[in-house]
């Protein structure tokens, strides 16, 4: 009711006021706005070009419209459902073994009863995080080298015939999934640690009274306990679905695994930038932002109704 | 009062212990592996009788690496990336996250939502590169350093810390004349060194490791980073140019997997080295995302 009595005059001046009382703060974030503008919201409107026929000549507002086309073009080309399932595929497999994998590791590590060795496996289990990807992807290309490699020279010793794991596409997923799981387990595991370190040991000392033994500590104590975080990082995980990284499978694939191998990101990368195909690239792309955005969107929703906890 | 351990448990115990030994072989012994077969002689490495001690030990391999120019430019190169790049993304990340911190900044509530808005949805390669085409950063030193100024996942963490600095050192200062600036450098920034030195290793292991946007924005290998010429001698098999001296097709064949180990000890050895050093604060860094975010 008040700031009708106002004159127009004093309300602008009381917001140069409290503009003045922020200033510096405007400041500082300007740089920071100015990039997220430039480098996050300018290719957004630069995903015009998956509706036109782009040439990097004209610019982005002066190409022929085509509509659909591309992604009509994406959804009937062979490519479409090989994309898919390859996408698909390496995402449930890691759910199914790389999920339950940091899980049990913080269950083994928070069992360990000597201090010094606990801390000994935490630390060095999540070693291998550091190490950067092509290093990771060369040691399983050199230990799994059909002449030379470790892995074959130990399967020779038990008399099996080498075998060239890194052109075989019924091996691939297997060995994707693997070394990321040896990589990344300690890492992840981090979180199920700290959720356990907050454990009540009461019930522990109560449950012991009651003459449990370690095993059904584990079943029915410990497991519920850390139950809601399982559940968060579950959830959180079904959201990046349609997501494989580029960068570990470009590394580790070839043209003789591209069947089992090829990801939505890797033919983004083969189409956009090495054929130069711009527009075509592009709209995969955007097919695959727009159902990743709304898994994740749907997701947060479900972990909201489920667990109170969400990202917005 | 100390409580006997039944049977089942030190049975539970017991293998458990196992288990744990069992994860701390399997992490530690690739690793191991490749610094035993660097140090052999090619021919034990080829016929698979190293294992866990070198055989005919000679430091051939490492003569090749370390006389290489390419894997020198790389670390030169990545050193570069890696410092002024983690300056840059503290600054930026710091100059965000400290008005976005600040429950009485007007602006909040703007540009909040649109900061986060870049964690669920983006342009995409695509149109990004062709972002970078325009700018004309294509095969500059900058492009490896500017367009990922800003983590928001850091970014966030970052300003969940200034917010649990106690409100009333902010209005003592402000009675005390101080601006947000003067409050900023000399009161936030010391009080949140644990924040810095976790975002400044995140950041600084992300420049060292990453070799996707060198892979797309870079043709010179002058400006290649480390990781693009491991790419290349680890993953691509292509040889050295101190290899290409060397005699015969098949001499070049058998010293090449000892080379190739060789190579993943020296530029795995910085991280390997601090490691030890920095692996607390990793963990606190994980701890400080992990119960914000």
């Amino acid at each position: 009711m008040e700031h009708t009595f106002k004159s127009h005059f004093s309300k602008r001046d009381k917001l140069s006021k409290i503009f003045n009382r922020d200033k510096y703060l405007w400041m500082m974030i300007l740089f920071p706005l100015i990039y997220y503008i430039v480098f996050k919201y300018i290719p957004m409107y630069g995903l015009i070009i998956s509706f036109e026929n782009f040439s990097p000549y004209r610019g982005i507002l002066k190409g022929p419209w085509v509509g659909f086309k591309y992604f009509i073009e994406f959804f009937n080309s062979t490519f479409f459902w090989r994309l898919m399932r390859n996408t698909f595929l390496l995402n449930v497999y890691s759910i199914i073994f790389g999920f339950p994998a940091p899980i049990i590791l913080a269950l083994i590590v928070n069992g360990i009863t000597a201090k010094f060795y606990k801390k000994s496996v935490q630390t060095i289990s999540y070693l291998p995080h550091f190490v950067s990807t092509v290093v990771v992807v060369g040691m399983v290309v050199n230990f799994l080298s059909p002449t030379t490699g470790l892995i074959n020279h130990v399967l020779s010793f038990f008399g099996q015939k080498p075998i060239n794991f890194m052109i075989m596409p019924r091996w691939f997923r297997t060995i994707y999934i693997a070394s990321g799981i040896w990589q990344e387990v300690g890492w992840s595991s981090i979180i199920y640690l700290a959720a356990l370190s907050g454990v009540d040991s009461g019930l522990y000392e109560a449950a012991k009274v009651d003459g449990a033994n370690k095993i059904q500590q584990t079943i029915f104590i410990t497991l519920p306990s850390i139950l809601p975080t399982i559940i968060i990082m579950l959830i959180l995980r079904m959201g990046n679905m349609l997501s494989v990284g580029a960068e570990k499978v470009l590394l580790m694939y070839n043209p003789l695994t591209y069947e089992v191998a090829d990801v939505i990101n890797t033919y983004v990368y083969r189409i956009g930038i090495g054929n130069s195909e711009f527009s075509y690239g592009s709209a995969v792309g955007l097919f695959q932002s727009a159902i990743n955005f709304i898994l994740v969107a749907s997701v947060n929703k479900i972990s909201k109704k489920v667990s109170e906890i969400s990202l917005w | 009062m100390k409580i006997k351990l039944s049977l089942e448990d030190r049975i539970y115990n017991i293998i458990n212990i196992i288990l744990a030994t069992l994860v701390l072989c399997i992490t530690l012994y690739p690793f191991l592996y490749v610094i035993v077969a660097s140090l052999s002689s090619p021919e034990s490495v080829n016929s698979g009788s190293v294992w866990l001690f070198p055989i005919g030990i000679n430091l051939n391999a490492y003569n090749v690496v370390l006389k290489d120019k390419q894997i020198w430019s790389g670390y030169f190169n990545t050193i570069w990336y890696t410092l002024i790049g983690t300056v840059i993304n503290l600054i930026m990340t710091t100059l965000a996250a400290y008005p976005l911190s600040r429950r009485t900044f007007n602006g909040r509530r703007i540009i909040m939502p649109i900061i986060a808005f870049t964690m669920f949805f983006g342009g995409g390669m695509i149109p990004t590169y062709i972002l970078i085409k325009n700018l004309g950063m294509l095969d500059s030193r900058w492009v490896m350093v500017i367009p990922g100024a800003i983590s928001t996942w850091n970014l966030i963490i970052m300003r969940s810390f200034f917010e649990n600095i106690p409100e009333s050192l902010h209005e003592a200062a402000i009675i005390d004349g101080a601006n947000d600036l003067y409050i900023l450098v000399r009161i936030v920034v010391p009080l949140s060194k644990p924040v810095m030195a976790v975002m400044t290793l995140f950041y600084a292991v992300g420049h060292w490791n990453s070799f996707f946007d060198a892979l797309l924005y870079l043709n010179s290998s002058q400006l290649y980073p480390l990781q693009m010429i491991l790419r290349k001698v680890l993953i691509q098999f292509d040889n050295m140019e101190q290899m290409k001296a060397i005699g015969t097709f098949e001499d070049r064949e058998s010293i090449g997997q000892t080379v190739r180990y060789a190579t993943i000890i020296v530029s795995t050895l910085p991280i390997l080295l601090v490691y030890p050093f920095l692996q607390k604060y990793f963990a606190s860094g994980v701890m400080i995302g992990a119960i914000k975010g």
